[in-house]
């Protein structure tokens, strides 16, 4: 096995219109062989740009970057050969049925369904008994599961997987998640994307992105160590007060929602339980509750955001 | 090659399982002819004809009576002239006149041939030709049974005029019109339709990254549409031949070939809409505005083009539909060979050979 | 209790044999922040659709802002305000103009508009973009904005269809804000969505499952009763067992 990395970006630029909308901005990361490697931002953040560069759909205004060792531009029509992708848009034919589907890419590919079925046996088999069914009547986690099993289907080296769990609901996602794991295990390189905060820490590695930079790239567990500040959780018995209440407070830095608590932050070090909890009280709150808590992908979003 | 089946059979799965695409496909040339068909083709039982008899004697008295005996006829005597014969026209009180000159039987009797005017309201073709025909059937069988005991036989001429449409302009030519019509609208559309399809719902950014080549994606889009096209017009040269009793004269090898020339003319053109649009409803707005109305105004079937205005005339010459129009109606009309049509076959080619060259130019490996 | 602004009993949709939601048995009370969870085809879109006055029950009883859905759609109309991820603005007409279009829809008057259109544009911090074209915001102020104009006629409920989806997480949470601001004015939110999170910020929430609503409380009943901490998990032990996922 050759000694390049799966995926190697450098400076990857890309601009629309004439307006020349900057959409990706001198983004730089490596990807190795056999990671699962999270793109982790809002819509509109350049995601799909990034993607639809790296599997040749787009050509870019700037940087380079190579899949397989494979340059994109040059190399594109290898590419073409071994990558496997999945748009963030359902994109199978919903008037043919689950195994006409399946059928047509493996031929696209120059594969047939029998030589890889190993790799999408898993999930296949949860398809197996609508595989009559025509693509469009499928729900859509099963929908998901099929377009995987098509992006599948030729044994790609990387997988690109475009908001693969947009619009999708929570226990599907889990099981989504929990199919890229077996996957990561063929030694199938991954780069997905998603707005999804909670799934980064799924990832081997993530690169948090907004406005078409990113703003950091690490495991999971050194971004939340790299979170500078100390981090608490106040719960109140309305918590529409008391985020009003805390934003009046001269000492909070930030103060956000997340779940049943909020997450805040203050602008010197702390102690800070004893004033904070007087302070509430004075407010008017009830059962407020007090702790510091360790930061989530998230939090450390947001403040990568505020810089 | 495979690979270039598969999609084929995908793209006759898309067709065969959408009742509304298998319905404009097949019921729509149906339903043209049919319309066509019986929009021209009237009832001619008991049509007004005007007889004029300015002669008066045996000879015109007995051929009166014997179209008076015929049943398409309701016979109308009056002693009008030229101008209230037109005015009866254009009131459509009468359609038809047939006018005898003054010394008819004299004539007949000695320099045994007679000339018998018949005039036509034109502006509907069909109705004139038929009426025209049953009227001259009438002379001709009083003149055959005169000639059974006469020695030297006598000739009765019908001189006919078509009045208003000298040509007969438009029966029967609605048939190569219809053809080029529902060819142009089921090619041009639906493949346009069918590809742009691909682009928006997503296909095709997983087509493009495949090994598959974008050039295999166009050739596997069309060839189901051709071989549906071909069906077409077997259905709509069927529906003349046996519902309309319109022959096809020429040669029916030849009829498909150029059939075959202008389908694929028209995938052309589909594909190039295609590629240069990026919504369903886009391509299918260009493929009716741009292709359908040219070729309802241009080829000539509904409006003749020797009396537009130059510019249009001009205009008319880059609509395929018209070098289409001519062929067909040569081959299957007038009988016509190769010979006589090759230099329009020839334009046909050059057409296509363009739009070919520069919607591959401008098919995308990419997306925009 | 405070007055009831959506009362449903065994209100019930079938399509043929597929009985798409299953004597639905809720109350939202006035400012209320209802969530309204479920897994993928539990049934939500068809519920809110009835909701809405947009599609008529096959079975059961429901009253929106006091009328019936089967007799007075065009009054529930009137009377709600809804926002969707898929459809908010038209992306082609200025921030001033959707405002003054949706605001004529719900016919108010030129001076109402105008009034509102100012007050709203300030409220955003929208001064300079109120003469540009949607298209050009970025989306998370496009969700606030459309948030705004589907709350401008001052609707007794708001229908949020996954309003949050795919904003990045400060917008997220401001865009919160705005519905606590509307919930304290008195406004009653009725919200899907699919972060958990969020499911945590409402009063009561219910969850959907095959059509059926399988547990409606507050969150921290909700996650008592299944002796869980977080509204994940009940999400998780209620939905795994679905069978329409299919």
């Amino acid at each position: 096995m050759d000694s390049h990395p799966a995926l190697v970006v450098n400076d990857l630029t890309k601009v629309y219109g004439k307006d020349k909308a900057v959409a990706v901005n001198k983004v730089s990361f490596t990807v190795d062989r056999g990671e699962l490697f999270g793109l982790i931002g809002p819509d509109g953040a350049g995601k799909t740009s990034i993607f639809r560069m790296l599997t040749t759909l787009l050509l870019p205004d700037g940087g380079s970057a190579s899949v397989d060792g494979h340059d994109i531009v040059k190399d594109y029509r290898l590419i073409r050969n071994t990558a496997g992708y999945m748009p963030g848009k359902f994109s199978l034919y919903t008037d043919l049925t689950v195994e006409e589907n399946l059928n047509f890419f493996a031929t696209v590919f120059n594969t047939t369904i029998e030589e890889n079925y190993h790799l999408i046996k898993d999930i296949y088999i949860q398809l197996e008994r609508f595989k009559d069914r025509r693509a469009g009547k499928l729900s859509g986690g099963m929908k998901q599961k099929l377009a995987l099993c098509c992006a599948l289907i030729h044994k790609p080296t990387v997988l690109f997987l475009d908001e693969p769990t947009t619009g999708v609901d929570p226990v599907s996602r889990k099981e989504f998640w929990e199919m890229l794991k077996r996957l990561k295990d063929q030694n199938i390189t991954i780069l997905v994307s998603t707005p999804y905060m909670d799934e980064a820490t799924l990832c081997d590695r993530i690169a948090l992105i907004q406005q078409g930079s990113l703003l950091s790239i690490d495991t999971p567990e050194n971004i939340v160590k790299s979170y500078p500040d100390t981090l608490y959780a106040i719960r109140a018995s309305k918590i529409s007060s008391l985020l009003k209440v805390l934003s009046t407070n001269e000492a909070v830095a930030s103060a956000y929602a997340f779940g049943e608590y909020v997450h805040v932050t203050f602008k010197h070090e702390g102690p800070h339980e004893k004033d904070i909890l007087a302070f509430l009280h004075e407010q008017g709150l009830e059962d407020i509750e007090i702790k510091p808590t360790e930061p989530t992908i998230e939090d450390c979003f947001i403040k990568l955001l505020k810089k | 090659m495979k690979q270039l089946l598969v999609f084929i059979k995908k793209e006759f799965a898309h067709v065969l399982r959408d009742r509304k695409t298998l319905l404009i496909l097949f019921g729509m040339p149906v339903v043209q002819i049919l319309i066509f068909g019986f929009a021209l083709t009237n009832e001619v039982k008991n049509s007004k004809i005007l007889i004029v008899d300015n002669a008066k004697d045996i000879v015109s008295q007995r051929l009166i009576t014997q179209l008076e005996a015929s049943r398409y006829f309701e016979i109308e005597k009056a002693a009008w002239n030229h101008d209230q014969i037109e005015e009866g026209f254009k009131a459509g009180t009468i359609k038809l006149a047939i006018v005898f000159p003054a010394n008819f039987q004299n004539e007949l009797l000695h320099q045994n041939s007679v000339q018998v005017q018949i005039l036509a309201d034109a502006s509907d073709p069909n109705n004139a030709t038929t009426l025209i025909n049953y009227a001259s059937s009438v002379i001709q069988d009083y003149q055959s049974q005169v000639n059974q005991t006469a020695t030297v036989p006598y000739r009765i001429i019908p001189e006919m005029r078509m009045l208003y449409n000298p040509q007969l302009k438009g029966a029967h030519n609605f048939v190569p019109g219809v053809m080029a019509l529902v060819l142009m609208l089921v090619c041009v559309m639906m493949t346009a339709v069918s590809i742009v399809k691909e682009k928006e719902t997503g296909t095709m950014e997983i087509l493009l990254v495949s090994p598959f080549k974008p050039i295999l994606v166009i050739l596997a889009k069309a060839v189901p549409y051709l071989l549906l096209s071909l069906i077409n017009v077997v259905s709509i040269l069927l529906l003349s031949v046996f519902l309309l009793d319109l022959p096809i004269h020429g040669s029916i090898l030849l009829l498909f070939a150029e059939s075959t020339l202008f389908i694929i003319t028209c995938l052309t053109l589909g594909i190039f809409i295609s590629v240069k649009t990026d919504s369903q409803q886009t391509a299918m707005l260009i493929s009716l505005m741009g292709m359908l109305l040219p070729t309802i105004l241009f080829s000539g079937f509904m409006f003749p083009i020797e009396n537009m205005p130059l510019p249009l005339q001009i205009i008319s010459n880059i609509v395929p539909s018209k070098w289409f129009y001519i062929i067909v109606k040569s081959i299957m009309i007038k009988g016509l060979g190769i010979a006589a049509i090759w230099k329009e076959t020839l334009i046909l080619v050059g057409i296509t050979s363009f739009l070919l060259v520069i919607s591959l130019k401008s098919f995308k490996i990419r997306l925009s | 209790m405070s007055e009831t602004v959506i009362h449903a009993e065994n209100l019930t949709k079938r399509f043929g044999d597929f009985v798409a939601a299953n004597a639905l048995t809720l109350e939202v009370y006035k400012g209320e922040i209802f969530g309204f969870l479920g897994a993928n085809g539990a049934g939500k879109t068809t519920a809110m659709r009835m909701f809405c006055g947009l599609s008529i029950p096959t079975s059961g009883k429901a009253t929106i802002a006091g009328y019936d859905v089967y007799r007075q759609t065009e009054l529930i109309k009137k009377n709600i305000g809804y926002m969707s991820q898929k459809f908010s603005l038209y992306e082609d007409l200025t921030v001033l103009e959707n405002i003054r279009f949706f605001g004529g829809i719900y016919g108010l008057s030129n001076a109402q508009l105008k009034s509102k259109s100012d007050e709203l544009i300030t409220q955003l911090g929208l001064q300079h973009e109120a003469k540009k074209l949607v298209s050009g915001l970025p989306l998370g102020w496009k969700q606030k904005l459309s948030f705004s104009v589907a709350v401008l006629h001052q609707p007794k409920i708001v229908f949020l269809d996954e309003p949050t989806g795919g904003v990045d997480p400060v917008t997220r949470r401001q865009f919160w804000d705005l519905i606590y601001d509307a919930a304290d004015k008195g406004v009653t939110i009725f919200v899907t969505t699919h972060y958990m999170d969020e499911a945590e910020y409402c009063n009561r929430i219910s969850i959907m499952v095959d059509g059926k609503i399988e547990a409606l409380d507050s969150p921290g009943n909700l996650k008592k009763h299944f002796q869980v901490d977080s509204m994940h998990e009940v999400f998780y032990q209620l939905a795994r067992g679905a069978k329409r996922g299919e």
